[in-house]
């Protein structure tokens, strides 16, 4: 017996570590470094001669030139079964809530914890009998967790067609217990588990196809609902300067969309904010399944003082188990928060590589990378028939605000939408900041096409006069372009912008969202008279404020109505002395 | 078992090359040179190569000078017994109390597991409306202060020091001018505060590269504290400085430069310290507020930026005001519900209606008439200047949210403040 297939370290810059070996090596294999008691996981990123260059998954002070490499044989992988919704793992799929009952208050570099516990049992139900024709991806039984049934598929690595040989009653079983033996058409005998293992940097494809997203995702978000809506399986992106909401509006996205599982990726940005979703998820209770939002969201989170590596994993790992979650026939969300520090790790280790970079120093494959990540969204059809979706929304961090920097620039060439957040607007405390000036959709909405062209319409037209105003000044500006300019900042103000720290504000569902929306359309096509601008200004004011009350008001209460009321009498009256 | 190497084979900028064998990557190193020893750091191992960062820098290094390696890296004094005491930025005493060598721990440890966090909800009141009012500051929370060179920025983050309800105080001075380290001594000393700070300083006298140790050893001892329950303020200032010597150890090591001449990693290694910044599950917190100067004013230079897209908000110092825009703390909607109801109203209106009066005072400058409204808007910018925005103004929370009512009801009808009827009913003033 051989043991395993070892090299030493001959070079260590940053978290970029060469290592010389002589017996054959696969690139993306993952290594360990025998560093004293210490294991620590690598992975190869390129290799030349008998050289091996890998990105050290741990910070790597105290290593030195000579110690030993061990080589897995294996790629970066997770293990995919029941028990991770509501959990919280690192880049690597480590649980931090295990690490944290092992090593305390810091994080210990080279401990690694199984994803999915080993002793746990699961209720099994067979869904498939002996004989029974299935292929990779085909349900052979379920566990329950949380709010699904949590699907037993065979193999996604098995090619072709195989015949169950053997399938366990109902009853309890681990995660390392076969539930089912399977063959090929050589006879040849696979099990089947509970559990899977997937490498992360390829793609699940055991379904029929792949369809197109032309769904609409809700997510009572009225701006994003309304004029650039998102569809199931598609994609879109949320470009920001700092401190401009992208994860303010993720984070009311995560709680409030209309999917069965979320899967967060904090990569590369703040701990605190991860924090807030961790701790907050649990105690609130979505009304979709009355359960507490947590048992439906994964989160992978792997901040900024988390090393980088692991940060350029740990998108890879967060859209892994999105597709196993799709497999099942679910809807999924993936929120990635940001993008841009993903990038800068592939950037900081094609430094280390010393490659030849692109602008702001980016790699070539930068693009390709982008386009390939969200290529991994997308609505399909699985063989059973049923539908299942993933769809990705990425925050970009552009450096210096500018959206002409080469992340943004490559992710908005293969997104769905575009989210763009501008500074004026977070300045002038107009949340959610999307600029409606900038940003766009190529997918549809379930408001009417025509009232939807009005508001984009109003919109544009009160930038006009904005714009002119700044010329010839609100007094060489005639009444009726002013009115204009009051319904685009009346729309602004009462539709597009959202309180985040209003219960009732903070998602509007679809059925309000067409209703208050109806009636801001009429409002918009109404021809109002007025004396002179300070009493049009006056008006909308009063409007505004009228509105503001409605917001607040649960949908079809008491409240409700009253506002509904005043507003209907303010109207009238207005257009009676027009 | 430390052995002495002597073949310095490169000298190049404050890295030096020698040829040495089992040296662990990020170890000490002692230069020894005519003017004395030096700290030094392991930068990168190539084969046999052993790239050193130099902290005194490399001017009047010879290719004969001993090198010794000590076998670990950078490590600090912690405890009460660095409390009212002053240190160099490589840590040696700067006072005339005695060397430390108790309880020794590495600087740079390992981030904090997330789960191990909490979410912050415990207000730091300064008295200071821009803030409290405005953007309230939460203990716990990493908050630079972004200004041109010249601003008060120093004073600022002294009185809020010396205001703010906390156990431990750290100064980091990096690149601090003697003048403004003396008026941080003084100011704690009248405060009666200093014999509860700790200071690390370096000056803008010492060698750039020492500066890099500041942030690492302040928030090393920091979270000592931290761990023992104490709650800690630390004092950065300038963090920009910090940067730069970042970006002339890059440029040495010819590493390619992402944007302006700063390193690709920037961003990590500004989060690596910030990130310190916590509130402990069931032990004590770091609050950082750091200062940043801007070069030319301009947010969208690397350092603000990068450190914008870090910390948890900025306080924007231009003018000697604390901009309204630009200026934002995004804790605090951990506190500012528990305050008073109308918080979050007053706070959002003022705000709104302070930029449309920006818009006025633009229209005004081109020369366009003023209408009624405009006005209405100017009367308001200037009453919210003189007793919002003034840092002069010293005031509780409490008293600055009726004084912002009173604004309002001096300037506005109830409806032009786009404020919901119910909280008019209640706090508009009769
Ligand atoms: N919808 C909103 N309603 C009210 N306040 C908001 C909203 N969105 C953002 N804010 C305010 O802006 C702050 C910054 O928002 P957020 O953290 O989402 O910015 P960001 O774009 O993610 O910045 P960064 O790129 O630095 O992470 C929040 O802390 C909050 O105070
Ligand atoms: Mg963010």
């Amino acid at each position: 017996m051989t043991g395993p297939r070892k090299g030493r370290i001959t070079k260590i810059s940053g978290n970029m570590v060469t290592v010389s070996f002589d017996s054959p090596v696969m690139q993306n294999e993952v290594a360990y470094i025998l560093h004293g008691a210490e294991r620590l996981k690598s992975e190869i990123v390129r290799v030349r001669g008998n050289l091996a260059e890998m990105q050290v998954y741990e910070a790597t002070s105290g290593l030195k030139i000579g110690e030993e490499v061990e080589f897995s044989g294996e790629l970066l992988s997770v293990e995919l079964g029941p028990g991770m919704l509501g959990q919280i793992f690192d880049g690597l799929q480590n649980p931090l809530p295990d690490l944290a009952k092992q090593c305390g208050f810091f994080l210990k570099r080279g401990i690694y914890i199984e994803a999915l516990s080993d002793t746990q049992t699961w209720d099994f139900t067979p869904l498939v009998t002996p004989g029974d024709r299935v292929r990779a991806g085909d349900k052979i039984g379920f566990v329950v967790e949380k709010i699904f049934k949590h699907y037993c598929m065979v193999p996604f690595f098995l090619q072709g067609n195989f015949e169950v040989v053997s399938i366990e009653n109902a009853g309890k079983f681990t995660l390392h217990q076969a539930v089912a033996q399977i063959k090929d058409l050589n006879g040849k005998i696979f099990p089947v588990y509970l559990s899977q293992n997937w490498p992360v940097k390829i793609p699940i494809r055991a379904y029929a196809e792949k369809l197109k997203p032309d769904e609409p995702l809700v997510t009572k978000m009225r701006l994003i609902d309304t004029l650039f809506p998102v569809a199931r399986g598609g994609t879109y992106c949320i470009p920001g300067p700092f401190g401009s909401g992208k994860t303010v509006l993720q984070q009311l996205i995560s709680r409030h969309a209309d999917v069965d599982v979320v899967v967060i990726a904090a990569c590369g940005e703040r701990a605190g904010e991860v924090v807030e979703t961790l701790k907050t998820f649990p105690a609130i209770i979505d009304p979709r399944t009355n359960r507490p939002l947590s048992d439906r969201t994964v989160i992978i989170c792997n901040t900024s003082s988390m090393p980088v590596a692991a940060r350029e994993s740990s998108v890879y790992t967060a859209v892994t188990i999105a597709e196993y979650y799709r497999q099942m026939g679910l809807h999924v969300l993936l929120l990635a928060d940001s993008t841009s520090r993903w990038a800068q790790a592939m950037r900081e280790m094609s430094g280390r590589l010393e490659e030849i970079p692109g602008e702001e120093a980016f790699p070539a494959y930068l693009e390709s990378h982008i386009a390939s990540f969200y290529e991994r969204a997308g609505m399909v059809r699985l063989y059973g028939g049923s539908i299942g979706s993933i769809t990705i929304g990425g925050a970009v961090s552009p450096a210096g605000g500018n959206f002409e920097e080469p992340v943004t620039q490559a992710t908005l060439k293969v997104v769905g939408a575009f989210h763009g957040l501008s500074r004026s607007r977070s300045d002038g405390r107009r949340y959610p900041a999307i600029d409606p000036l900038i940003s766009w959709s190529k997918y549809k909405s379930f408001i009417d096409e025509k009232q939807k062209e009005r508001g984009h319409g109003i919109l544009r037209r009160g930038n006009d006069v904005v714009q002119m105003m700044k010329v010839i000044g609100e007094e060489g500006t005639s009444l009726s372009d002013y009115i204009d300019y009051l319904k685009a900042e009346f729309f602004d103000f009462v539709y597009l912008q959202q309180n985040a720290y209003d219960v009732v504000d903070e998602a509007t569902p679809k059925d309000r969202q067409i209703y208050v929306f109806d009636f801001i359309h009429r409002i918009l096509e109404s021809e109002f008279t007025f004396e002179d601008k300070d009493t049009a200004l006056h008006f909308f004011q009063q409007l505004r404020q009228l509105f503001k009350e409605w917001n607040s008001a649960p949908w079809r209460s008491k409240e409700f109505e009253k506002a509904e009321n005043e507003i209907n009498v303010l109207l009238l009256e207005r257009l009676k002395k027009g | 078992m430390q052995k002495l190497y002597s073949n310095i084979t490169q000298i190049a900028g404050d890295v030096i090359t020698l040829e040495a064998e089992n040296v662990g990557n990020m170890e000490l190193a002692q230069v020894m040179t005519k003017r004395g020893t030096s700290l030094a750091q392991v930068i990168r191992l190539d084969g046999k190569k052993v790239f050193l960062q130099v902290f005194a820098g490399s001017r009047g290094i010879s290719t004969g000078d001993k090198v010794r390696f000590l076998g670990h890296p950078m490590r600090i004094p912690t405890g009460k017994t660095l409390l009212g005491r002053i240190f160099n930025g490589s840590g040696k005493p700067l006072d005339n109390g005695p060397e430390l060598t108790d309880n020794l721990i590495d600087i740079g440890g390992p981030p904090v597991n997330p789960v191990k966090r909490i979410i912050p909800n415990k207000m730091i009141r300064t008295g200071i409306p821009m803030i409290d009012l405005f953007n309230s500051l939460v203990e716990s929370q990493k908050l630079p202060i972004f200004s041109i060179a010249g601003e008060p920025y120093n004073e600022l983050l002294a009185r809020i020091a010396t205001q703010a309800e906390v156990d431990i105080i750290i100064l980091g001075g990096i690149g601090l001018k003697y003048d403004d380290y003396l008026f941080f001594r003084d100011t704690l000393e009248e405060h009666g505060a200093l014999s509860h700070s700790i200071v690390f300083m370096h000056t803008a006298a010492d060698p750039i590269v020492e500066c890099l140790l500041v942030p690492d050893i302040s928030l090393a001892v920091a979270e000592n504290f931290a761990l023992e329950g104490k709650r800690v303020l630390v004092l950065l200032t300038d963090m920009s400085n910090f940067c730069d010597a970042l970006k002339v150890i890059s440029i040495t090591m010819e590493q390619i430069p992402s944007n302006r001449g700063y390193p690709g990693d920037l961003y990590s290694q500004l989060a690596a310290r910030y990130e310190k910044a916590v509130d402990f599950d069931t032990a004590g917190s770091i609050t950082i507020l750091a200062a940043t100067t801007m070069p030319g004013d301009d947010v969208t230079h690397p350092i603000p930026d990068n450190t914008g897209y870090i910390t948890e908000g900025q306080f924007y110092l231009k003018n000697g005001v604390i901009e309204p825009f630009g200026s934002l703390s995004r804790l605090k909607q951990q506190v500012n519900a528990k305050t008073r109801d109308d918080h979050r109203t007053i706070m959002d209106t003022m705000i709104q209606l302070f930029a449309a009066y920006r818009e006025t005072l633009e229209k005004r400058a081109m020369g366009f008439q003023m209408s009624a409204w405009d006005i209405k808007l100017l009367n308001y910018g200037k009453l919210f200047e003189d007793k919002m925005m003034s840092l002069k103004v010293n005031i509780p929370l409490e008293r600055a949210l009726d004084l912002g009512w009173e604004i309002l009801h001096d300037c506005f009808l109830p409806e032009e403040t786009g404020i919901k009827k119910s909280i008019i009913d209640q706090y508009w003033p009769k």
